[in-house]
Formats: C-alpha cells, sequence, structure tokens
C-alpha cells in the first residue's frame, strides 16, 4: 500500500515535469501555435495569456477526468468542447473583470483558448484515461510549460522591438528597436529562433548516442 | 453598425489582415497541410465552405441571443454549431463525393478546432457587422486563408529540392518562410483605406 503510494507520487511529480520541459507543448509538440504567436509580442500579454490558457486547461482536466466514466464514446469531442468552453467564458469574464486594459490587449485570443489543440489535446490524450489527481498535475505542467514558452517569446520580442521588459525600460535611449518584432513577421522569426535553439540542443544530446548519421526526423 | 463598404470588407480580411499572416489564426493547418500544392488548394476550399457556413449560422445565432439576452451563451453555442456544420460537411462530402472525401481524411474533422473559424464568427460580432457584411467577410477570409496557404504550399514544395542543414528543417524552416511572406502581406497595408 506505502509502496503504491510512493510509485504514484514519483509518477505524479513526472507528470508534472515532463510538460515544462520534456513534452514543453509549444517548443517539442508545437500545439497551440495560434495564441503562442499572436499575444506574445509583450511579456505582460504573454504571461496574461499563458495563465489563463493554464487554468483552463487544469479546471477542464479535472472535470473531464471525474467524468470520464460517464461520457460516452461517440460524444465525447463535443462534450470535451463544451466543458472547455464553459470555463473559457469563465475566465473572459474574470479577465475582464480583473483589466479591462488586459482584455483589450488579448482581444478575441481569450475566446479562442476553446480552439486551442493543446487543451483539447490534452483532454483526450491524458484526463479520459487518467485519475483527477494526475490529470490535474498534468493540467498545471502543460500549462506551466505553455506559459513558460510564451513567456520566452514575449520576452525576447518586448525587449527587441520595444527596448522594455514587464514595460521597464532596459536600454539608454539611443536604443534602436527593432520594429519587426513587435509585428506579425517577428513573432514566427522569434519562434522560428527558439525551435532552432531547442533542435540544436536535441541534436547535440543525441549524438552521442546514434551511430547512424544521416537519418531525417 | 458597422458601415465599411463591401469591396473594403473583401480586401481587408483577404489582404491587409490576412487571417494567418496577420492574426495567427489557423496556424495549424496552415503548417501542417502546406506540404502539398493539390491538398492545400482543397483544404482552402473546404475551410472557405466552413468558414461561409459558419459566419452565416453565427449571425443568425447572434441575433437570437441579443433577442433572448444572454451574451454568456455566445462561445458555447457558436463552438456548438461549427461543430455541427463540419460534421454536416463531412457528412455531405461522404455522400456525394467518396473521392474527395478520402483525399481531406483527417483534416476534416480538425476544421472543428481550427482557429480561423471561430476566430471570423467572433470578430465579425464584434465588428456589428450586418448579413450581407459577414457574408463579404467569410468569403474574403476564406479566399485569404487559402491564397497564404497555397502560397506556402508553392514555396516548401520548391524547398524539398534545396539543400538545408538538419537543424534548420521541419517546424523551424516553415516558420522562418511563413514570417518572410507575412512582411511581403504587410506592403499590402493601406490597400483598403
Amino acid at each position: 500500500m506505502e509502496r503504491s503510494l510512493l510509485e504514484s507520487q514519483t509518477t505524479g511529480t513526472d507528470e508534472f515535469i515532463k510538460g515544462l520541459w520534456r513534452e514543453n507543448p509549444v517548443f517539442v509538440q508545437v500545439l497551440g501555435m495560434c495564441p503562442a504567436l499572436a499575444v506574445s509580442n509583450s511579456a505582460r500579454n504573454a504571461l496574461a495569456m499563458g495563465l489563463a490558457t493554464m487554468f483552463v486547461l487544469v479546471m477542464s482536466n479535472a472535470v473531464i477526468s471525474a467524468l470520464r466514466r460517464m461520457i460516452p464514446k461517440q460524444v465525447r469531442i463535443a462534450t470535451y468542447i463544451l466543458v472547455i468552453a464553459t470555463f473559457v467564458t469563465v475566465v473572459d469574464y474574470v479577465i475582464q473583470a480583473i483589466s479591462l486594459d488586459l482584455h483589450k490587449a488579448l482581444g478575441a485570443f481569450i475566446a479562442l483558448i476553446v480552439v486551442n489543440c493543446l487543451i483539447l489535446g490534452r483532454a483526450e490524450a491524458f484526463a479520459s484515461k487518467n485519475s483527477v489527481g494526475r490529470s490535474i498535475l498534468d493540467g498545471f505542467g502543460m500549462g506551466g510549460g505553455f506559459s513558460f514558452a510564451l513567456l520566452c517569446l514575449g520576452a525576447v520580442r518586448e525587449i527587441l522591438g520595444n527596448g522594455t521588459l514587464f514595460g521597464f525600460q532596459l536600454f539608454h535611449d539611443a536604443f534602436q528597436s527593432w520594429v519587426v518584432m513587435i509585428l506579425p513577421s517577428g513573432g514566427f522569426f522569434t519562434l522560428a529562433a527558439w525551435l532552432l535553439v531547442f533542435n540544436a540542443v536535441k541534436q547535440r544530446r543525441d549524438r552521442p548516442q546514434s551511430t547512424v548519421e544521416g537519418v531525417a526526423p | 453598425m458597422s458601415s465599411d463598404p463591401l469591396w473594403s470588407i473583401f480586401v481587408n480580411a483577404c489582404l491587409i489582415n490576412n487571417f494567418v499572416l496577420a492574426y495567427f489564426l489557423g496556424i495549424c493547418p496552415f503548417l501542417g497541410v502546406s506540404g502539398k500544392l493539390a491538398t492545400a488548394t482543397r483544404m482552402g476550399g473546404a475551410v472557405s465552405f466552413v468558414m461561409l457556413v459558419s459566419s452565416v449560422c453565427a449571425f443568425g445565432i447572434q441575433q437570437l441571443l441579443l433577442a433572448i439576452d444572454a451574451p454568456y451563451l455566445r462561445l458555447i453555442s457558436f463552438i456548438a454549431v461549427i461543430a455541427s456544420t463540419v460534421q454536416l460537411v463531412e457528412m455531405f462530402i461522404k455522400k456525394v463525393s467518396p473521392a474527395l472525401f478520402r483525399t481531406l481524411g483527417i483534416f476534416l474533422p480538425l476544421i472543428t478546432t481550427n482557429c480561423a473559424i471561430l476566430g471570423l464568427a467572433l470578430f465579425q460580432t464584434n465588428k456589428g457587422y450586418d448579413f450581407v457584411q459577414c457574408v463579404v467577410y467569410a468569403l474574403g477570409a476564406g479566399s485569404g486563408f487559402t491564397l497564404a496557404l497555397v502560397l506556402m504550399a508553392g514555396l516548401r514544395e520548391k524547398l524539398e529540392l534545396a539543400a538545408v542543414p538538419d537543424v534548420v528543417r521541419g517546424t523551424a524552416l516553415s516558420l522562418v518562410l511563413a514570417g518572410i511572406l507575412s512582411v511581403a502581406f504587410m506592403g499590402f497595408a493601406g490597400l483598403g483605406g
């Protein structure tokens, strides 16, 4: 009994950690790109979006996992989407109540959390098969990884495009900001650069183990 | 109510504020289906059609929700309608043209989670378009999506033959391409007035 508890605890931590780094939703699985690119033009927006997504992910994971034996298989996707849409509506109104500025800056992208493939993906791949506790941990891990990735994107774009981080000025007035980083194309370039970094790290780590050269990924 | 002229709505949705390259909507199919030119064209057609149908439905729902004073139901009803529209289109295509159904495969049901379609429904509501404006907006967004997808597929077919370092291959390369396309589309700014 005690041993199985210990085991489930260690795997529980693992569920949490894997979302942060090894299976990072944006950098490794390339899921949920639309919001990741659209609202990452400043670190503050990116963080808010990340936290909102994390909340929806945790709550929907919990509810779906609790209901997993009651949901008929044929209508499961529709059920998941309805559960997710409910929590997104909640988040939408909460953000509106906390800060109207933030709500304006994020615009329709709060509502678009519904169609974030990351959330539906976790519901289908994880929450529908695992217990409530593990699903919540998974939600926190994946949500944390998503927030982390968004923060990476948002920070780079804000520092280069505006010379600021969370609104604080970093450089001397003479700093010439890269306007392109704030524009939509900057989002594509920044994400491409981060993916390159991740690919390079992964390749360097894999190289000593693999003896086969030139295998296409 | 918005008073934009129809041509300006169309140009705006199609070129200036292209859904993929300026609003980042529908990135997943944009990166996933843009490998081959033929598939990209068909996918663009299917998405445009679903956009048109769901735009008309969303307009009706918005009027209904305004009438019964329940704006908090907007998101849930929109997504439910889009999901059922996609299901309907899927059944329709399966019945009428099994060949096309097989070519599109998994991408048909995935249109449900295409943010461009829900985005279109939300934007047209926020902008307060009337019925005709909604239809034109949907047509513009659909053709803009198809245009971006086809351009991207053309570029990627050429790049298949290029010698690229292993690290860059895959998503990173597609993203750089998309960034350059997006810079090119910025040239349309100011076109619609």
